[in-house]
């Protein structure tokens, strides 16, 4: 099985071979590092820019503008923040233009917390992104759809913020890329050897298609008493949670969101009519959250139908996360919460 | 149209403007002129005339004088209240307009990208730009052909000649700028036609960081771009003085540290900073490296309307450029009100048009959040 960072790499080779992708760059995302998580190692279009992330994304819009396809990286969502005001200019270059210059780039960055990165390792960038109209907001939770999303994200002719939960780049996923390789055999194709890497050259499995719609979530484990809507970093902790509840006799359906903008209401809409419960769960600051303006969407369309009131686990509204695990485990959600916050919502009495 | 770009709404591309680019500047003390010109240089002794054809010169003077005039009816047009905001260049006519001439006009990386500020309209006119394009843009008409009355004056945007959006924020059309160059450099390497990637910007704003940004990428070493940078040095940012702000003589002198060539030249002197422009398109093409050249120019009406836009001292390229041409005998005193009154007639006739055009429609708020106007609201996820 491929972990995330190379199904990354993998779908970023489908997108050089056959997409157009003329760039994938950022800081040291050539080689030899191949990126801070691997997820560039080996690709032919692949080079390493200034330490300047202001550059990166406005020369990311300039190749938009020319027209040529490009994914830069930003090495962690938590140096994106100096350059919010040209996310903007990416995202509303089409509406100002009056249809005249579409914006087709994708940004990836690692997100969120989990590796003992302290305070700027460590940023959660979700519901930032969601708010800048005019771009698409992708997080996958698995390596698969890391692949399907990250296709889609290049196919599409709109900028896309792609967010890699960084936790999870090195975790293998339970579901095979189409033509795969077993995973001995993958990593002696495209994991980049330790030592001199100048004449290495990465040699590429042939994958079949795959795409994950943009805009459409998953529903990775049914249920009937409640609904649990999240994506990146905290699903696999919800699914433990339901596995975990199920062992107690609750039945606890888990959405992966997939796609924060747009996002795939439809799917939402229906679980919670079906559990009448629902809670929201992401690890990004809970002061006006992305998962808030779920929850409010919920109760506006869905009042009269719902068993108890809809609630969001998300980080503590702190300016940092701090390097103790103490600190850490007390500032973004865990197994424990989300059972905790589960047992809130299923305990209500309409 | 780019492969991957949604259709446009614009009707018609401008006129090709009467003058074309490709005069090449003679060697250093070149006097070579032909007939009638050669008599009239020798009158004259203003020998920089006689570098181009008399027609040429003229037709230069015709555009600076048709971008002033625009100008001034876009203030007019604010100042009667029928447009919220003005914002532009007059003053800069005899940087802008040379610009205009030499540019190579075309859409994709095999022609000229322009990356303008919000001070362009002397080298749109140059381009072919209509009158009632501009009006358009500032009255917020539905038709304007630029942002569909989404954006301010002088806020640009024609795809079909490679003028990306203006924006409002400072300075980003220098970093933006890197990704069309590295485009065209891209062609470059693999022999085809490419072109040369324009940028304009203010002296105030080259402190923002992305300034610095242009010089660091368009000059790393064995990939070194093909980007003209330029600043138009008009000696203010809004009401600050460049004096009490920078304590570099030249706002160009900071490219020579990244080994870039650098010019600092007196962009109220059109034929100065047409074969300056030509000069340096000349060597970004040849060399595929990038060249920083600073036009000092005037700002004439303030910043914007928000400090009034009312007409201030300073060198007014237009008087200098009459002046030089009525001592040379190239025209007649007088030659320059025919033109100011004929373009002001004009400006006026087709200001009243576009007054009575009408705005952009409430429901077209989400039309182009997303390409092929895909769904961008919530309500209908």
């Amino acid at each position: 099985m491929a972990n995330m960072a190379q199904a990354i790499r993998m779908a970023l080779h489908h997108g050089e071979k056959n997409l157009g992708v003329t760039d994938i760059f950022g800081e040291d995302v050539g080689a030899p590092l191949g990126g801070a998580f691997t997820a560039t190692q080996g690709l032919e279009t692949a080079w390493n820019s200034p330490l300047d992330e202001r550059g990166i994304i406005s020369t990311a819009i300039g190749l938009g503008l020319a027209g040529d396809r490009c994914v830069a990286e930003i090495q962690f969502c938590d140096y994106i923040f100096n350059t919010i005001d040209l996310l903007k200019i990416a995202g509303n270059m089409l509406w100002t233009s009056n249809g005249q210059y579409n914006m087709p780039i994708v940004v990836m960055t690692p997100v969120g917390a989990g590796i003992r990165g302290s305070v700027y390792h460590s940023h959660s960038f979700d519901s930032w992104a969601t708010r800048l109209p005019g771009w698409k907001v992708v997080m996958p939770s698995n390596p698969l759809d890391a692949y399907g999303l990250m296709v889609s994200a290049i196919k599409d002719p709109n900028p896309v913020l792609f967010l890699k939960p960084k936790a999870l780049l090195r975790v293998r996923g339970e579901e095979l890329i189409p033509g795969e390789p077993d995973e001995k055999t993958l990593k002696s194709m495209i994991d980049a050897p330790i030592g001199d890497r100048s004449k290495w050259k990465a040699r590429w499995p042939d994958l079949g298609e795959f795409e994950v719609p943009i805009g459409k979530g998953k529903i990775v484990r049914e249920g009937t008493d409640i609904t649990v809507v999240s994506y990146g970093r905290t699903l696999p902790l919800c699914v433990k949670a339901a596995n975990e509840m199920s062992e107690h006799g609750r039945s606890v359906e888990v959405i992966d969101l997939r796609s924060m903008y747009p996002y795939d209401w439809s799917m939402i809409r229906d679980s919670v009519r079906k559990t009448g419960r629902v809670l929201f769960v992401n690890e990004d600051t809970e002061v006006t959250n992305f998962g808030e303006h779920l929850a409010y969407r919920v109760t506006q369309e869905l009042f009269y139908e719902l068993q108890a009131r809809p609630r969001v686990l998300a980080g503590k509204n702190l300016p940092g996360i701090g390097l103790h695990p103490n600190l850490e485990e007390a500032s973004v959600p865990h197994l424990e919460d989300i059972m905790h916050e589960l047992e809130l919502v299923l305990s209500e009495v309409p | 149209m780019r492969p991957t770009q949604v259709a446009k709404s614009k009707a018609k591309a401008p006129a090709k403007p009467a003058m074309k680019a490709g005069v090449k500047a003679p060697a250093k003390g070149h006097t070579k002129t032909a007939g009638k010109e050669a008599k009239v240089a020798k009158a004259s002794k203003d020998r920089a005339l006689t570098l181009l054809p008399k027609a040429q010169v003229l037709e230069m003077m015709d555009l600076m004088v048709k971008s002033r005039v625009l100008e001034e009816r876009l203030i007019k047009v604010y100042k009667a209240g029928d447009a919220f905001f003005w914002i532009g260049g007059p003053g800069e006519e005899a940087f802008g307009v040379p610009l205009g001439l030499l540019v190579d006009r075309g859409q994709g990386s095999s022609h000229d990208y322009l990356h303008l500020h919000y001070r362009g309209t002397p080298t749109l006119i140059a381009m072919g730009m209509s009158y009632i394009d501009s009006i358009r843009l500032i009255m917020n008409r539905a038709t304007d052909p630029s942002t569909g009355g989404r954006n301010f004056a002088n806020h640009y945007c024609y795809p079909e000649w490679n003028v990306v959006p203006v924006g409002s924020p400072i300075e980003v059309q220098y970093g933006m700028a890197i990704g069309t160059a590295i485009s065209q450099r891209r062609l470059k390497m693999k022999k085809q036609k490419s072109g040369v990637t324009i940028v304009t910007g203010g002296d105030a704003g080259s402190a923002e960081g992305d300034f610095a940004s242009c010089l660091i990428w368009s000059s790393r070493p064995e990939k070194e771009l093909p980007l003209y940078i330029t600043v138009q040095n008009n000696k203010w940012g809004i009401s600050t003085p460049y004096a009490e702000q920078h304590g570099e003589k030249n706002v160009a002198d900071r490219g020579k540290a990244f080994g870039i060539r650098t010019n600092v030249v007196n962009g109220n002197d059109p034929i100065e900073s047409y074969f300056q422009i030509q000069g340096d398109l000349d060597y970004i093409k040849k060399n595929t490296r990038p060249v920083l050249t600073e036009f000092q120019v005037s700002r004439l009406y303030g910043h914007s309307s928000a400090s009034g836009a009312n007409r201030e001292n300073g060198d007014d390229p237009i008087e200098l450029f009459e002046k030089r041409l009525v001592d040379s005998k190239y025209v007649k005193p007088g030659f320059v009100k025919e033109l100011w009154t004929k373009y002001d007639i004009e400006s006026r006739e087709i200001s009243d048009v576009v007054r009575a055009e009408a705005g952009p429609m409430k429901d077209t708020i989400w039309d182009h959040v997303y390409a092929n106007n895909e769904n961008a609201d919530w309500r209908k996820f």
